[in-house]
């Protein structure tokens, strides 16, 4: 335990000298949410809200009300049937246009269950998916006040069902914080662990290290410790920026988000662990862990959607940790769901840093 | 004898903050001279040395390598040196050839001289089976002869020579000091750094420095005279053991 | 007498197409300093590295204090202090800290062997809160010494701890590793390329192209050294060598310092010498019968075996 301690407390000595590695650490993050924080920033306000409201009943007045009194919502008007809507929203008189269907409160009744249809303009992209959230989180919050007033349970729930118009995929620049989150945390963790494990290869002390009795699993846990630390602290970094200074909704639950994040932390060290057993120099380290950063930009659903890749690039996708990561971040913070249904996210990111910690465990060599 | 002088320092001095790494130090170096540069770990043997070459600016004091000034010449004195250290010799991934043909090309030989004197070169060292092998391939031993070959390869007026002899086996050591002798019987001026003490006796002249001074300069036999010792070894511990600085 | 404290039996090591260990054997005893003396590539480090446990052998056997290198690799690495070639501390931590990381390592602190490092910490603990990079390479090599002892180990493998060092420190390192052995009894495996030092061990093995030429004590080797050696000097110290070269009775020359050590072949002697090079107009001639140093004799052991002699 002693030998761990004073092992953690040298990386850390390590890691304050070195002002780029500073930098690195604390800085890079904050300047990248800030970055695309500002391209996203959406102007939620003054949302000209039309609704076509083809089941008038009680109950989707009561919604329409809720978002007429929203301060971020205001309702433009109304429209007698969807085409309406949408020639509303082509003309620029609404930026959102809200379709009940026929028998909505019947549906909601009966199954606890009924969808709506949200049209957006789709043509800023940035906007229209932050006016989606807030709508969705509108919703949500609406759903559950219903059922509290009347005193159902289990919960209504309303499901919006988003149309993007002009451009039918949304690129939800949502997905830009989650991404994010799932690069920086890779780069960090990959790049600064492999770097430092094979900075102690090429400045000749792992040979001093490995003459010594101290066993590798200390040497690999305290690479480890620090890095966890930092990327946890910048986790959390991230998350008050988007909380207060981007004002980026949070939907579901923390516990959930953190948990996650977590494991692919272990993911991301591990992956940093395994590259420095492949090569011998600090440069090659940083190549390897920069080429790790590619498939997370293209492949993590950051850049491109998922759902409209061809189906072999879907395949090569789920391998990519980031991609199930972010996935999981999206549903979490911006759609708010239960932790169950990020159950398959949280699995495969599990197995994968099972599988990758025991073979970076494997491969790390006990002698030169 | 002054219009032999190859390199001249006069006062030079490099400071680095509040530390002088080289403090007013003097000297001549005649032309064809084999010229000793000894010194304790950080008595500012390689921070001199830089100077001397046009790497380093000097804080005050000035010198003339070749003719030129280092400060304000740099370029011209560079075209006229050459410069071999242990750690950066060669290129190890190109051939023996390739590298001569680099050298050459750098110092703006003509092709036709790099080709004969690769020629020339490559019987001398007895390398013309080896002339097409990776550097890397060769004993240190061939190594180190090829890296000095480069080094006065363009026929520079001064060759600079950073313990070009550490960790050679002893009789390529000897084999090397031969070269060396060779090049100073051409009129190349040899300024080197060792540690091994049989070499300064080499020397011409050997200079001693000890926390940025020169506290001892001269040939090895008046050295040893004016220090009451018997080998070189022993001058050098007399001398460095007034050292201060760690 | 104890059983030996390293045992190296016929080991080997090639990597790819380089043999860097041809089958080398030999014992270091109990307290005692052994040399392995050579020039790079030798096969030093890989033999240490071995008795390390950092690198496995292809062929042979090695112990280090009656443990296996192979199989006890892990106690092997509570009982031995050891030293790289390449300056292997922390630069960007302070002497200090170096030390306690180091003393930690071994699951001790530093006062529980302070006895051991006293003498050598004395020279550095002026600096101690300078960051080890800052420090010149004798400090350095002191500071080493230090962390590869906190531990107390039973024998030190210091490879090439001089080198690149100047005269002074070594003469200072030296001193340290005497202590070592006549005060604690640490055995110690040093390798050198510095012939010089060669003397300062108790024994050595001189070590060229994989191979250990021979193993004695210093002065038995250079007391077998059979031929007949001579130092010559003349007021023309250039042209000398090649006149010596060429006079047909010289079997070899080499340069040693001031002077020129000749071996004569049988059938000539040195008054033929004397007169061979006062004919080629030399004054100021000295030329006589000197004891081998190590350098000769290694000179003479590795003739035979390096072939890539090119004059």
């Amino acid at each position: 335990m002693n030998q761990l301690h004073s092992f953690v407390v040298k990386e850390f000595r390590h890691i304050f000298r070195d002002v780029r590695t500073m930098m690195i650490l604390l800085v890079l993050p904050v300047v990248m949410v800030l970055l695309f924080g500002y391209v996203i920033t959406p102007e939620v306000k003054d949302i000209r809200l039309a609704v076509v409201d083809l089941s008038r009943d009680d109950l989707t007045q009561q919604v329409v009300d809720r978002f007429a009194q929203n301060r971020y919502f205001h309702l433009t008007g109304t429209a007698g049937n969807p085409t309406q809507g949408r020639a509303m929203l082509e003309n620029g008189q609404a930026d959102m246009v809200l379709v009940f269907g026929e028998h909505f409160a019947e549906q909601l009744v009966h199954s606890r269950e009924a969808s709506v249809q949200l049209l957006l303009d789709g043509s800023e992209p940035n906007q229209a998916a932050a006016r989606a959230a807030y709508a969705q989180q509108l919703l949500l919050a609406v759903a559950q006040e219903l059922s509290a007033t009347m005193g159902v349970e289990p919960r209504f729930q309303i499901q919006p069902v988003t149309h993007a118009l002009f451009n039918p995929h949304l690129r939800s620049e949502f997905n830009f914080v989650p991404g994010n989150m799932g690069m920086i945390l890779m780069l960090i963790c990959a790049m600064m662990t492999s770097v430092s494990i094979v900075r102690e290869k090429e400045m000749g002390t792992m040979e001093v290290l490995l003459a010594s009795p101290l066993p590798p699993l200390v040497i690999i846990i305290a690479k480890l410790v620090p890095y966890f630390v930092i990327s946890f602290i910048n986790l959390v970094t991230i998350l008050v920026l988007c909380k207060y200074l981007l004002a980026l909704p949070f939907a579901g639950s923390l516990w959930a988000f953190m948990g996650i994040s977590v494991i692919y932390l272990v993911v991301s060290l591990a992956l940093g662990l395994l590259i420095s057993t492949l090569v011998r120099t600090q440069l090659a380290a940083m190549i390897l862990s920069l080429l790790l950063i590619i498939p997370t930009i293209y492949f993590s659903g950051m850049t491109f959607p998922i759902e409209s890749m061809p189906v072999m690039y879907q395949h090569v996708a789920s391998f990519i940790p980031a991609r199930w990561y972010v996935a999981a971040v999206r549903k979490l913070m911006i759609q708010g769901v239960e932790v169950q249904h990020v159950a398959r996210e949280t699995l495969v990111l599990a197995t994968m840093a099972l599988v990758l910690v025991s073979l970076s465990l494997a491969t790390f060599k006990k002698r030169l | 004898m002054n219009d032999n002088i190859v390199i001249r320092v006069e006062g030079l001095t490099k400071q680095f903050g509040n530390f002088v790494a080289v403090n007013h130090i003097s000297f001549d170096v005649s032309q064809g001279e084999i010229f000793g540069f000894l010194g304790a770990n950080g008595a500012g043997k390689t921070t001199a040395m830089r100077m001397l070459c046009g790497l380093s600016v000097p804080t005050s004091g000035h010198a003339t390598v070749a003719g030129y000034d280092v400060e304000r010449q740099p370029e011209l004195v560079k075209r006229n040196i050459g410069y071999m250290s242990q750690k950066f010799a060669l290129y190890d991934d190109l051939t023996v050839t390739e590298n001569l043909r680099l050298f050459g090309g750098i110092y703006r030989m003509s092709r036709r001289d790099i080709k004969l004197k690769t020629r020339q070169l490559l019987t001398e060292l007895n390398l013309t089976n080896e002339r097409n092998a990776m550097v890397r391939s060769l004993p240190l031993g061939w190594k180190q002869k090829l890296a000095f070959s480069l080094a006065i390869f363009h026929e520079p007026k001064i060759v600079f020579l950073d313990e070009p002899t550490g960790g050679v086996d002893p009789i390529t050591r000897r084999q090397f000091w031969e070269m060396i002798y060779r090049a100073a019987d051409r009129g190349i001026t040899v300024f080197v750094t060792t540690h091994y003490m049989d070499e300064a006796e080499y020397c011409d002249r050997v200079s001693i420095m000890v926390d940025g001074h020169i506290k001892a300069l001269d040939t090895p036999a008046m050295l040893k005279q004016m220090f009451n010792a018997p080998t070189m070894y022993d001058v050098f511990l007399a001398l460095a053991r007034q050292a201060t600085r760690g | 007498m104890d059983q030996p404290i390293v045992i190296v039996n016929d080991v080997r090591k090639r990597y790819r197409r380089v043999e860097a260990l041809r089958g080398v054997s030999m014992q270091v005893d109990e307290g005692e300093i052994f040399g392995l003396i050579g020039p790079d590539g030798a096969g030093k480090t890989s033999l240490l590295r071995i008795l390390a446990t950092l690198l496995l052998a292809d062929g042979g056997t090695a112990t280090v204090d009656g443990l296996d290198v192979r199989r006890d690799y892990r106690r092997i690495r509570q009982r031995i202090g050891y030293m790289p070639g390449r300056f292997s501390l922390y630069q960007d931590l302070t002497v200090q800290e170096n030390l306690e990381f180091f003393a930690t390592t071994f699951n001790t602190t530093i006062e529980h062997n302070r006895h051991l490092i006293d003498d050598i910490y004395q020279h550095i603990e002026r600096f101690k809160r300078r960051r080890a990079g800052k420090l010149s390479g004798g400090m350095k090599q002191k500071l080493a010494l230090c962390c590869a002892l906190i531990h107390a180990p039973r024998v030190l493998l210091l490879d090439e701890p001089t080198t690149g060092v100047d005269p002074v420190s070594r003469k200072e390192f030296w001193e340290m590793l005497f202590k070592l052995r006549d005060r604690h009894g640490i055995s110690i495996l040093v390798s050198t390329p510095y012939m010089d030092e060669a003397m300062k061990c108790d024994r050595i093995a001189l070590t060229q192209d994989g191979r250990f030429l021979t193993i004695n004590t210093p002065q038995a080797i250079t007391s077998s050294y059979a031929k007949s050696l001579w130092s010559v000097r003349s007021d023309r110290m250039h042209a000398l060598l090649d006149d010596l070269r060429q006079w047909p009775g010289a079997d070899t020359v080499f340069s040693f310092g001031e002077t020129y050590h000749v071996t004569i072949k049988n059938g000539h002697d040195s008054e033929q010498l004397r007169s061979h090079i006062a004919h080629r107009g030399h004054n100021d001639i000295h030329i006589e019968r000197i004891d081998a140093s190590i350098e000769d004799a290694f000179m003479a052991l590795g003739d035979n075996n390096t072939a890539n002699v090119t004059l």
